[in-house]
């Protein structure tokens, strides 16, 4: 069954001259983890507020769990649950009389009420911490208190803003874990992120932004090979003189580029044997020769750059 | 564009939470002991009418609010300083501080209009002000019926109570300015200063501009009785633009039952009447209806304001 729980079509929104969001075009079928990736300031954040009813579009059209956030934005809030950027919590209150707040407006009757917060608490990890006030929260508690929030809410989408930042490794890992807990229960996800090598392992599907546009779509293996050529990046580190000329003339290889100490190779098929003897031969002092994994922040710098030298 | 569903859902959610806030604030235990403290200055004023023996007087409870008793002003003239501080105290981080915290696009991600937290957040913060200013009536009342030694009649009780409403209208003018600022700058310190600014001006400088403006616009003809008789009306109006006058005008008639009117009288008016006799609540309230009106209207066209700005505001920080 194709059935896109978020649509948008030609979504713009423009302030003033400043256009954050120039005609995206996008479908995220029920039950999928989507990443819109791209730096800061991007226009992602500004998506996900129009995709919410948040925010009114210049021009253009949004669906979401079958409805449109403009004009029946309470139908969209109900099944939809939101993470923003650096979510804040009343300090002073509890987790548990936070997500009580949240649990009243959100219109779930009240003998569920603490039913629900109890289960969405220990999913997290948080029942302990549930009493105490969110003043003493860490910055990954609170992240988490805000995924409890959306599974009581018992979201049919979760719309989550930079889910990992400032999150320490450790923290980013389990947060990491927790979100594909809940694509196996069948939630669809939406996220954002700035940090492309992160969400990579966890997004079926992703959309990289560029200043305000949607660059390239699609699954992250597709376009590693799409945009990367299917190309083996090979990592030299050596001593010597014009290695790099060496290493070009070796045939295969498509570039040589310099990357801090090393060179950063680019060929067509695994060509280490034959880029170790180029050196060699070169009178060089190999020391490291590596197959690098091709990462999404090879896919956007490789794409963009382009775009931008074809401008 | 029609939106669905009600822009009232969550109003009882949003006040219920902000009125627990209120009342469990370190804010409201100041305004706790603001209240003992004004509570007992008018006690002291309360001892002044005794010992003064103004016991000849046909409404004495009532001077237990406007008596002024040296050195300390009249309960009423206390009042219209502590109201604005409090109605400010209650409301100057109203919208920002949801901001500031980042809680406000979470809340507006539930299934609630913007109106609901708008609306709760002013209710609660009405309701609030009428707590505190129930509880300070009912603790003067009491002191007064200690210290005096006689109950109120019924007549006092209800001009008492007329004027316990004006009291809460009249803050409701200075919350809904609160408010305002709270939805206009995202400081907090900002929204308190420029309500305090507000506050001052009508307060203080209101009464010295007055007379400058009024013969500016207006200046009386001395061989012309009537253009004095405008020039004095022109300059009533003027100053009724402050909250201020409008509540110790609304004060003056409840609670000095002998007033007859708020501006100047001529004496073909007052043929027949008899001075120095008291007039009919119904009567008094009809002197101050226009008053009563102005400060609803006010607390309404402020609240409007906020609304707006609030409703256009981008909700990203």
């Amino acid at each position: 069954m194709s059935g896109a729980i978020i649509v948008a079509e030609r979504l713009t929104k423009a302030y003033g001259a400043n256009i954050a969001v120039d005609h995206l075009d996008l479908a995220i079928e029920r039950g999928e983890v989507f990443g819109l990736l791209g730096p800061n300031g991007a226009g992602k954040t500004t998506t996900i507020l129009m995709l919410l009813g948040l925010t009114e579009p210049t021009s253009g059209r949004a669906c979401v769990a079958g409805f449109d956030p403009l004009r029946q934005p309470l139908q969209v809030k109900r099944r939809v649950g939101y993470m923003p950027d650096q979510v804040g919590f009343y300090d002073n209150l509890s987790g548990i009389a936070n997500l009580r707040y949240t649990a009243r407006l959100a219109g779930i009757p009240g003998r569920e009420i603490d039913t629900r917060i109890d289960a969405a608490l220990k999913r997290v990890g948080l029942l302990d911490a549930g009493r105490k006030a969110v003043k003493t929260y860490s910055r990954g508690m609170r992240q988490r208190l805000a995924i409890a929030e959306i599974l009581m809410k018992q979201a049919e989408v979760a719309i989550l803003d930079e889910p990992t930042g400032g999150l320490d490794p450790q923290a980013t890992r389990e947060f990491l874990e927790l979100i594909r807990s809940l694509k196996a229960d069948g939630m669809t996800i939406l996220l954002s992120s700035h940090l492309l090598d992160l969400v990579q392992s966890v997004c079926d599907r992703v959309a990289l932004f560029n200043a305000a546009r949607i660059g390239l779509i699609g699954r992250v293996d597709d376009l590693l090979r799409e945009v990367l050529g299917g190309s083996h990046i090979i990592r030299v580190e050596a001593r010597g003189r014009n290695l790099d000329a060496a290493i070009a003339a070796v045939p295969g290889v498509k570039r040589v580029t310099a990357d801090g100490g090393a060179l950063r190779v680019e060929a067509t098929d695994d060509l280490r044997p034959q880029i170790a003897r180029a050196v060699v031969g070169a009178g060089g002092d190999l020391t490291t020769i590596a197959a690098g994994h091709a990462s999404l922040d090879e896919v956007y710098t490789q794409y963009f750059e382009g775009v931008r030298h074809a401008a | 564009m029609q939106r669905e569903g009600s822009a009232f859902s969550g109003v009882g959610t949003v006040t219920m939470k902000e009125l627990a806030d209120n009342l469990t604030s370190t804010r409201m235990r100041l305004l706790e002991l603001l209240i003992f403290v004004t509570g007992a200055g008018a006690a002291y004023s309360t001892i002044g009418v005794v010992k003064d023996q103004l016991s000849e007087y046909p409404f004495v409870f009532l001077l237990v609010f406007t008596y002024g008793h040296d050195p300390l002003p009249s309960f009423v003239g206390f009042l219209g300083f502590l109201i604005p501080i409090v109605a400010i105290a209650l409301g100057f981080d109203a919208v920002n501080s949801e901001f500031n915290r980042r809680t406000m696009s979470r809340i507006l991600a539930q299934p609630i209009y913007r109106d609901a937290l708008l609306i709760g957040k002013f209710f609660a913060g009405l309701i609030t002000l009428a707590v505190v200013l129930s509880a300070l009536w009912l603790l003067v009342v009491g002191l007064g019926i200690l210290l005096l030694g006689l109950p109120p009649n019924t007549d006092e009780v209800l001009r008492g109570f007329a004027f316990l409403l004006a009291a809460i209208a009249y803050g409701g003018v200075w919350l809904a300015l609160a408010l305002l600022f709270s939805v206009i700058f995202r400081s907090a310190a900002t929204a308190a200063l420029a309500s305090l600014a507000v506050w001052l001006l009508f307060a203080f400088f209101w009464q010295m501009l007055v007379p400058l403006v009024t013969v500016a616009i207006a200046p009386p003809d001395p061989y012309d009785p009537y253009s004095t008789l405008h020039t004095i009306n022109v300059g009533m109006d003027i100053a009724r633009v402050s909250p201020n006058t409008l509540f110790s005008e609304a004060t003056l008639a409840f609670l000095s039952p002998t007033t007859r009117a708020l501006g100047p009288v001529l004496t073909t008016q007052m043929s027949g009447a008899i001075r120095g006799t008291p007039l009919p609540l119904g009567d008094s309230i009809a002197i101050v209806w226009p008053q009563l009106t102005a400060l609803l209207a006010s607390v309404i066209v402020l609240f409007v304001i906020a609304y707006v700005l609030f409703q256009r505001q981008e909700v990203r920080a």
